[in-house]
């Protein structure tokens, strides 16, 4: 029941998420806001404290000997005050010496078989906490895994951080420190209205009823406000994290623009929301000690008024009543853990809820259930008549056909934005076309496994990303099977051999985060030579030398054209030099192709690519001839492209 | 705990919320102490004398003991609350400040993972203990001490047993804390490698789906994963230790006062009421200890983040205004290197305590290997003696081959590092005479690679002059050739941008951040290989726009392309480090064998010159 109903609001989620606006900025907080309106209800916080439940029932055994153990120890020390009584009563009083002797060592052995097992319990407990914690977390990780790139592109990575380490920190507190303080809080609780009831039940009825009712009220006032309090305290604090990832990330540029006191203002409104959230919800949290103890005292002050009243009357002994006031004090200790512990297990499931909730994310990219596995391909790619759009009010790519036989060079010029890294965007499947068909050897994509296909593509993407790791480890990404000579191989065909070996410590120089102290130039030759060594079927290379030295990029065109060969490539680049040779240009503008054809041919059309070569050979031109320059007159290429 | 005490100063503010709070305290736990007077009260002169009245009138004062208690309790969270978020908001806004005012050879050294979790995590764990030290730190050495005196005066006799217990349960503290506080600091360690993984795989999302390695990554994860698990295990264990034994040596010393009490009494030397709360006294003090010694555990947990935080706010930033930096400064634009050398040397060296993956310096000086051993000194420079004079208004364009130092030579013109060696100038004043906001309003830089903020379009235009009108940043993304793909978004200059700019590709991000540093009139422009990303004709139509815009202005250009720097006044060809040969195309071409060879590779795959195109060099 509760488990459909999480899904079911998962999956509103789902369709929610494309309906936002195009451009989205912090997608964080806005993800967050869904994510709120779905605890709203108090069903869903028992669904996720049952599905906490679920996780720690895998640790079964471990969480079955700590309830034990933890109840033998209740039990132990519920059974302090008993002997001290009787020592006073049987031995001292008496004068008994070897009497108290004896009953001192039972005393010191109970004792110690207490200590014994609460050390033990804390020993189990820590691993089962630490072991649940570590499967939410690989959770997470995994169902990020499945998420297709549209899910990333709207959500702000500092928020997703927040969710990995500090909501599940939050869980982790809980299931460390706090389950089993629970569970001996209630079980001291129940051992000791147990005994209240033993010792006089009209009193203890009187007390039992009065502590549990004022305790009801108080927490239906507090408890909404403290949830409330910590959900807005999580949502402000995935905000500000989502500011400072953004900042640190781009201090560069804040630098360079002197944009500091600007940031610092702009941080010190988040931080002072985050201040204004977090009081309220420390605040109330707190009220819970003070006010159970609170309550506590008056349930002393009426056991004593009600004791005194009924002794008067003769239904109760006055020691009954001593006694008894005595167990009702125990009564705070456990209740006051419980108060404290409120506060944590109230964090912990906010933050479970926001683990939860990307755990539910349910991916809009999947393979269809009798997807086909691929054999290994030939390499023929048609799109057929493909539209597809980021957002569905923004078309990128219109009626788009084209055909790329086994081995052919196809290129994909045009302007920036024109949408040419889309089309490659899409032949990965890293995005479903919104209508028409593209199939590779004639099998459409979206009947095929996504890894299959992808296995049998290689790409070396505009934006080169390197893992920490040593250099060999980041060019074995390709094909993690391969041997050292393998990966050197593929660097030397590279080219990144040569300044792989000037590094210091070679191909086992560690990169640090992001391959920082790499030049661009640098990590684009690696992620070249990674795609080299993943000998894929499909080659993409989208803009894959536009950060290397012309003089470099020569060396790479050389191993770039053994590469091709035999392979169907896909080649965007700026630089139309390098891709005369291809089979098949395509002109693409405005997300459609408006001309193809070979080089040869393109040139002979006089069109948008005969225009776009003149504007890059123009400049060169400029100072082939500079002195032709001077000679020439007032009509310039310039003013004719203008012109067309 | 010395980080910690350190970071105990940003309470200062805050002192007298910081001292309501256990004062507030001390009054809860004055009532709770008075509670069992009054219930002594109730049953000697009430229930056993049978006297209605004061049973009555004594609960009443229960009731009012209670009441007050509870406003010390409320107040008490209150107050321990508003100094805590207070301490955290101030901790947060220091350290953010700190990470502004680092230059950017701080921001190699700290890297970017590790600052946002002292920035989130640490601070969130300081906060956090000093609150609870706020109420329970006070609540438990009141109740220990009140206790102890109490237990001391009820029987001298008995009150040598914490003459052995004391010291017992000291040096278990002590032991434990020793041996867990360099465990919570390798899980701190650990848990930063996870969240490197993380972090890698939301900005590398593409190349883990391209390569299909979802799998590889989960392993990578749970590896890490696993990791960090084993290492909490083992910490929380030793942890663990503490609680059972302070049980086991305050029941013994229990058991202990009654054998000790046992034989007294029947000696006559003492009475049983006595023994008796010698024991409640025992017990309570005890106790306390034991919440103190579960709350310094917290606290060496919390020392782990206040020592990363210390970390951050002890670093020095590297480029630093003078004293009396030059704040009126209008430059016309002359830029000189003196004999200028640099190295990321000093600014890239590891941080030891960090564990993280060693950043070996060698940013863009992968050369240093070759370097004969007679220069082993200067290893790891980046330029070496390079001597170079920009005039105002001139354009210098800078040529190399990749790690050329290129990109290095830029950033010393603002500022963004400083020399090792030599001096940059601008209009003859030393760079680090002046002050550093005045110096980067003047020289502008579009950086390789393009970040923008979230926010509009609009904003990120103006995000190095937030008071320019919208004719003024037309104007900028019009020169930058932004213009018409800009309008072609439903929201035009509304449109917002995406962290880190993801639906934008990368030569329209690029143009932005041309437009970014055009818009804010600089006298010394500064192109970093900025147009990499742009198509070749949208890039002729940049530099012809920029040519316009350059008159009067002294500007830099870092190419790959030839054709971009072809117009420039002096182009400089940089080979590892050095300036190999400097003047104008025709002069290159004819003088440097290296610039031909640049020019040899892109020319040879240019078409042979067309009449058009041959004839097109008028406008210049």
């Amino acid at each position: 029941m509760s488990e459909q109903n999480s899904s079911r609001s998962a999956a509103t989620q789902n369709q929610a998420a494309p309906e936002l606006p195009p451009l989205m900025g912090r997608g964080g907080p806005m993800g967050m806001r869904s994510t709120m309106g779905k605890v709203e209800h108090a069903k869903d916080k028992r669904s996720t404290l049952y599905r906490l439940w679920g996780y720690l029932r895998r640790q079964r055994t471990a969480v079955t000997l700590a309830a034990l153990l933890v109840a033998v120890n209740t039990f132990l020390a519920l059974l302090g005050p008993y002997f001290l009584t009787k020592a006073i009563d049987d031995y001292i009083l008496p004068g008994d010496l070897p009497g108290l002797a004896r009953l001192c060592g039972v005393m010191l052995g109970i004792y110690a078989l207490n200590s014994l097992f609460t050390w033990l319990q804390a020993y189990i407990m820590a691993g089962a906490a630490q072991r649940t914690v570590r499967d939410l977390r690989a959770d997470l990780f995994d169902n990020l895994q499945t998420l297709s790139l549209r899910f990333f592109d709207q959500r702000a990575h500092g928020d997703l951080m927040s969710r990995l380490s500090n909501d599940v920190e939050n869980v982790n507190v809980v299931l460390a420190e706090s389950a089993t303080q629970l569970v001996s809080g209630l079980l001291s609780l129940v051992g000791v209205a147990a005994i209240m009831l033993w010792l006089n039940p009209r009193l203890a009825l009187v007390s039992l009823i009065a502590l549990p009712l004022m305790m009801l009220l108080l927490m239906r006032w507090v408890a909404p406000r403290t949830r409330s309090g910590y959900r807005a305290q999580q949502a402000t604090l995935g905000t500000l994290n989502g500011l400072i990832e953004e900042t640190v990330t781009g201090q560069r540029v804040v630098k360079a623009y002197s944009r500091e006191q600007k940031v610092m203002t702009e941080f010190a409104v988040a931080n002072a929301e985050l201040r204004h959230a977090s009081t309220r919800a420390q605040i109330y949290g707190g009220f819970m000690g003070p006010l159970i103890n609170f309550v506590n005292n008056i349930g002393l002050a009426i056991v004593a008024g009600v004791g005194g009243w009924m002794a008067l009357q003769g239904l109760a002994t006055v020691g009954s009543i001593a006694g008894f006031i005595n167990y009702s004090r125990q009564f705070s200790r456990p209740l006051n853990e419980i108060a404290t512990l409120y506060n944590s297990i109230q964090s912990a499931i906010a933050g479970a809820e926001r683990v939860f909730a990307i755990i539910d994310e349910e991916p809009d990219l999947v393979d269809a259930p009798d997807a086909q596995s691929l054999p290994q391909i030939k390499g023929d790619v048609v799109f057929d008549n493909v539209s597809f759009g980021y957002n569905a009010n923004a078309p990128v790519l219109k009626g788009v056909n084209l055909h790329a036989k086994p081995g052919e060079i196809i290129a994909l010029v045009g302007p920036t934005g024109a949408g040419k890294t889309t089309i490659v965007n899409l032949l990965t499947r890293f995005y479903d076309i919104d209508s028409g068909r593209i199939t590779i050897d004639g099998l459409d994509l979206r009947q095929l496994r996504k890894d299959d296909l992808r296995r049998q593509l290689g790409i070396v993407l505009q934006d080169t990303f390197l893992f920490s790791g040593t250099v060999m480890e980041n060019i074995r990404y390709g094909r993690l099977d391969a041997t050292d000579e393998e990966v050197m191989a593929a660097a030397k065909l590279a080219n990144a051999d040569p300044f792989i070996h000037r590094l210091q410590q070679g191909y086992a120089t560690p990169l640090s985060e992001r391959g920082n102290n790499l030049s661009q130039g640098q990590r684009q030759l690696l992620s070249i030579a990674r795609a080299i060594l993943a000998a894929p079927r499909i080659l993409i290379l989208d803009e894959a030398t536009s950060s290397v030295d012309t003089r470099t990029e020569q060396h790479i065109q050389e191993a770039m054209r053994r590469l091709m060969m035999g392979r169907t490539s896909f080649v965007i680049a700026h630089r139309l030099s390098t891709i005369r040779e291809a089979n098949q240009i395509l002109v693409i503008n405005h997300g459609e192709i408006i001309e193809r054809g070979t080089h040869t041919g393109l040139l002979a059309q006089q069109g948008f690519y005969y225009n776009l070569y003149h504007s890059q050979f123009r400049a060169n031109a400029r100072q082939a001839m500079p002195q032709a320059a001077h000679a020439a007159g007032a009509h310039t290429p310039h003013q004719e492209l203008a012109a067309t | 705990m010395v980080a910690t005490r350190k970071l105990s100063a940003f309470l200062a503010p805050y002192w007298y919320w910081a001292t309501l709070a256990p004062l507030l305290m001390v009054l809860e736990v004055a009532m709770d102490l008075m509670q069992p007077r009054l219930i002594q009260h109730i049953i000697d002169d009430g229930i056993t004398p049978g006297n209605m009245d004061v049973v009555v009138s004594t609960g009443l004062w229960m009731v009012v003991v209670a009441v007050i208690a509870v406003f010390g309790g409320v107040g008490c969270t209150i107050f321990a609350v508003l100094a805590a978020q207070g301490l955290g908001t101030d901790l947060r806004a220091t350290l953010f400040g700190k990470v502004q005012s680092f230059s950017f050879g701080n921001l190699d050294k700290l890297e970017t993972g590790g600052l946002i979790t002292r920035l989130t995590n640490d601070v969130t764990q300081v906060q956090e203990v000093v609150m609870m030290v706020l109420r329970i730190m006070v609540r438990a050495p009141l109740l220990m001490v009140g206790s102890l005196i109490m237990a001391i005066i009820t029987s001298p006799q008995l009150a040598i047993l914490f003459v052995v217990l004391i010291p017992v349960v000291l040096v278990i503290l002590i032991r434990v804390i020793n041996r867990s506080y360099p465990l919570f600091g390798g899980v701190q360690k650990r848990l930063d490698a996870l969240n490197t993984v993380m972090q890698e795989n939301l900005a590398g999302v593409r190349i883990v789906k391209a390569f299909v390695r979802a799998q590889h990554e989960i392993t990578r994860f749970r590896h890490a994963n696993d990791n960090l698990m084993n290492l909490n295990i083992e910490a929380v264990r030793v942890v663990a230790v503490t609680m059972p034994l302070n049980m086991l040596i305050l029941n013994a010393g229990i058991v202990a006062a009654l054998w000790i009490g046992g034989v007294q009494v029947t000696s006559g030397g003492m009475q049983v009421g006595q023994v008796v709360a010698f024991i409640n006294y025992l017990m309570q003090a005890l106790m306390s200890l034991v919440m103190v010694s579960m709350l310094t555990m917290r606290l060496a947990r919390a020392e782990a983040s206040a020592v990363r935080i210390a970390e951050v706010l002890e670093s020095e930033p590297e480029v630093k205004n003078q004293v009396d930096a030059i704040t009126t400064f209008v430059p016309r634009g002359k830029v000189v290197f003196d004999n200028v050398s640099f190295s990321y040397n000093d600014a890239n060296a590891p941080l030891s305590e960090q564990g993280r993956i060693t950043v070996v310096p060698l940013s863009e000086q992968g050369r240093i290997t070759v370097v004969p051993l007679s220069e082993q000194g200067r290893n790891n420079e980046v330029l070496k003696n390079i001597s170079v004079v920009a005039e105002t208004g001139q354009t210098i364009a800078l040529l190399g081959a990749t790690g050329a130092g290129k990109s290095s030579f830029v950033q010393l013109i603002p500022r963004f590092y400083d020399v090792s060696g030599g001096r940059v100038l601008i209009d003859d004043l030393d760079v680090r005479t002046i002050d550093e906001a005045t110096l980067r309003s003047k020289v502008s830089i579009a950086l390789q690679e393009s970040v923008l903020f979230s926010g509009s379009i609009r904003d990120n235009i103006r995000y190095g002059r937030p008071e320019a009108n919208d004719e003024e940043v037309i104007a900028a993304a019009q020169l930058a050739q932004a213009h018409t793909f800009i309008s072609g978004f439903p929201e035009g200059y509304d449109s917002i941008v995406g962290q880190r700019g993801v639906n934008l590709s990368g030569g329209q991000k690029q143009r932005i951040a041309i437009a970014r540093a055009i818009l804010t009139q600089p006298e010394v422009l500064i192109l970093d290989d900025s147009t990499s990303a742009v198509d070749v004709e949208t890039e002729a139509k940049i530099q012809d726009a920029l040519a316009q815009l350059r008159q009067g202005k002294t500007s830099f250009v870092v190419a790959q392309r030839i054709n971009t720097v072809l117009a420039a006044d002096k182009i400089l060809v940089l080979d590892e480090g050095r300036v190999v040969a400097e003047g104008t195309h025709a002069e290159l071409l004819a003088s440097s064998p290296i610039y031909r060879e640049i020019y040899a590779s892109q020319m040879d795959s240019q078409p042979e010159p067309t009449p058009i195109a041959s004839k097109g060099n008028g406008h210049e």
